[in-house]
């Protein structure tokens, strides 16, 4: 079964997961809303960027980060490198399109007719994000939710360069599996995998059942 | 009051350049063919086209002048879109609430009176996807409403609505116009609609204003365009005067008609005493120099010609007064020559049908 170090990865993990989907929540909305009205030129570099780490190598988004983070970079002696808080900057970055995607999307698809009534209606454009934007958008919140969540409790490239595996600080559940590998523990390593595997399929399930009726993801 | 509109737009080829001032009373018609920029006139008045430059003002209110841009949401206006924009995340009553949380302190119409005037107290309840489309007008126009508006928008309610959704949506915006004192801007471009509900009538073309003043006065002066279609006609305000029990005949005295100038219409279920509006057809007007003896045709009026104008081929468009009431006769070229229509001739027209508009 599961041992102490492992239940501590597993909280790390739920613990990181957690606050990293609430950050991008507060980070990706107005991020996404304005990429889904802006006319600016320079939007698409803003967009690129916001995508990259989907294409980029995790473990270079970490060696950049563990530069810029570490004791040698501009923090010095306040390094993040190795602790809680800098596996919880660089989950941000890495699942920031998974949260601001979906988001955009569903941003994009509300009719701008919707917000003109509103207007018309003497309600403020703050007053009439809150009251017609998010409720129209809330598969968007769900889609971005579940798949901010998902993704950061699968991340590892990026936790094992910024975060190394300090047991009950930075070890989380994806790098306990592979020191459980290392040490051909095999059955420790087929319980937290099969975990994950599970955790992580329900989820998805949760996304495209509601999808159903909703329409989360997709066109 | 008055409203003061100047407002200029480039968008592409099309051009927008009003200069206007409105009274701020009664039911203005903007109507003009699709594409003259009467939607974006309305929106640009509403604060909705943020590109357009110029001056709106309405009575002592500045909504927009040099260096000045009241954001849509601080005009006291409502609008009433081409396809209602119902919220679909709310119900009816959601949408209701939804504008008169956010109303001002001013006075204006409470939520009983609206939801009575638009017929809609049976759809509180119902969720928006399943509501017709002359019914989605309505709640619309009772969203709106509800702001309590000074200055009310209405975008073609009426265009995207089969005949039967027309048939509901009308007598609502025709008990507006009666219990309501809230100036109304209206585009269109149904002229039946028009004569129907407006007061004034704005003529829109290219994105200029062509002519604007009294609905009488637009719809019956040759060189405008609504004389010049098919369906031209002329409104004339009449008052019921009497009643002939025997026939079941309502007649009408018509304002500024002068005396003896009077209408029969079938029915008589109207007070003696109640303000009326006719349409009168151009199609369904015929000349004569001397006033028939047996005649089927009831309505017979004294006219003088006051304007000629060729319509197509075949036919001539006359202008008529009766007193200061004008009115329009379409007759074929070979009548105008045989009777030898001429500016200022007196003579008569038969009017063959009048209906009742309002």
């Amino acid at each position: 079964m599961l041992t102490d170090a492992d239940l501590s990865a597993l909280l790390i993990t739920l613990k990181l997961a957690t606050l990293t989907t609430l950050i991008l929540l507060l980070i990706g909305t107005p991020l996404a809303w304005w990429l889904a009205r802006s006319q600016w030129r320079g939007k698409p570099v803003i967009e690129a960027v916001v995508a990259l780490p989907l294409v980029l190598p995790p473990t270079v988004l970490g060696f950049y980060l563990l530069i810029l983070l570490g004791a040698n970079g501009p923090l010095g002696e306040h390094s993040l490198a190795f602790t809680f808080s800098g596996l919880v900057i660089g989950s941000v970055f890495y699942s920031l399109p998974f949260v601001v995607q979906p988001l955009q999307g569903a941003f994009a698809a509300i009719n701008r007719g919707y917000i003109e009534a509103a207007a018309t209606l003497r309600a403020s454009p703050r007053d009439t994000f809150f009251a017609v934007v998010v409720p129209l958008a809330r598969p968007g919140f769900l889609t971005a939710t579940v798949l901010g969540f998902a993704h950061t409790v699968g991340e590892f490239g990026v936790v094992l360069m910024i975060g190394g595996n300090i047991p009950g600080q930075t070890q989380v559940l994806s790098i306990a599996i592979y020191e459980h590998v290392e040490n051909l523990e095999y059955a420790q390593a087929h319980w937290i995998s099969g975990g994950l595997l599970l955790l992580s399929f329900s989820l998805l399930l949760v996304v495209y059942g509601l999808n159903r009726r909703f329409r989360v993801v997709g066109p | 009051m008055s409203l003061e509109i100047r407002q200029q737009l480039r968008r592409g080829d099309f051009q927008l350049h009003v200069e206007t001032c409105l009274p701020a009373r009664g039911v203005t018609a903007i109507f003009g063919p699709s594409g003259c920029g009467k939607t974006t006139l309305l929106r640009a008045i509403a604060g909705l086209e943020p590109r357009v430059r110029g001056r709106i003002r309405l009575g002592d209110a500045t909504w927009q002048d040099e260096g000045h841009f009241l954001p849509p949401h601080e005009r006291p206006l409502g609008y009433v879109f081409q396809h209602a924009v119902l919220f679909p995340h709310l119900s009816v009553r959601g949408n209701l609430d939804f504008a008169q949380r956010r109303r001002g302190d001013g006075p204006g119409p409470g939520f009983d009176e609206v939801v009575a005037l638009a017929g809609i107290g049976h759809l509180l309840r119902r969720d928006t996807a399943n509501l017709s489309g002359g019914e989605r007008q309505r709640v619309a126009l009772a969203r709106a409403l509800l702001t309590a508006p000074r200055l009310l928008l209405l975008d073609e309610p009426l265009a995207a609505l089969d005949r039967q959704a027309k048939a509901e949506l009308m007598p609502c915006l025709e008990r507006l116009h009666e219990s309501l004192s809230i100036p109304v801007l209206y585009v269109s471009h149904a002229i039946d609609e028009v004569a129907r509900l407006a007061d004034q009538l704005l003529l829109l073309a290219a994105g200029r204003v062509v002519a604007c003043g009294p609905l009488a006065e637009m719809l019956t002066r040759l060189d405008l365009a609504p004389a010049g279609s098919e369906e031209a006609l002329a409104v004339i305000e009449a008052t019921v005067s009497g009643r002939d029990a025997d026939f079941h005949l309502t007649r009408l005295a018509f304002a500024g008609g002068g005396e003896g100038r009077e209408l029969w219409l079938p029915g008589d279920s109207l007070p003696t005493g109640r303000r009326v509006r006719l349409a009168v057809h151009a199609r369904d007007v015929s000349l004569t120099l001397q006033p028939p003896r047996q005649s089927s045709i009831l309505n017979i009026i004294p006219v003088r010609v006051d304007a000629l104008s060729p319509s197509g081929p075949a036919q001539v468009m006359v202008r008529l007064r009766a007193a200061d009431v004008p009115l329009l006769a379409r007759v074929t070229r070979k009548s105008e020559a045989a009777l030898g229509l001429h500016v200022g001739q007196a003579l008569f027209a038969q009017v063959k049908s009048v209906s009742l508009v309002e």
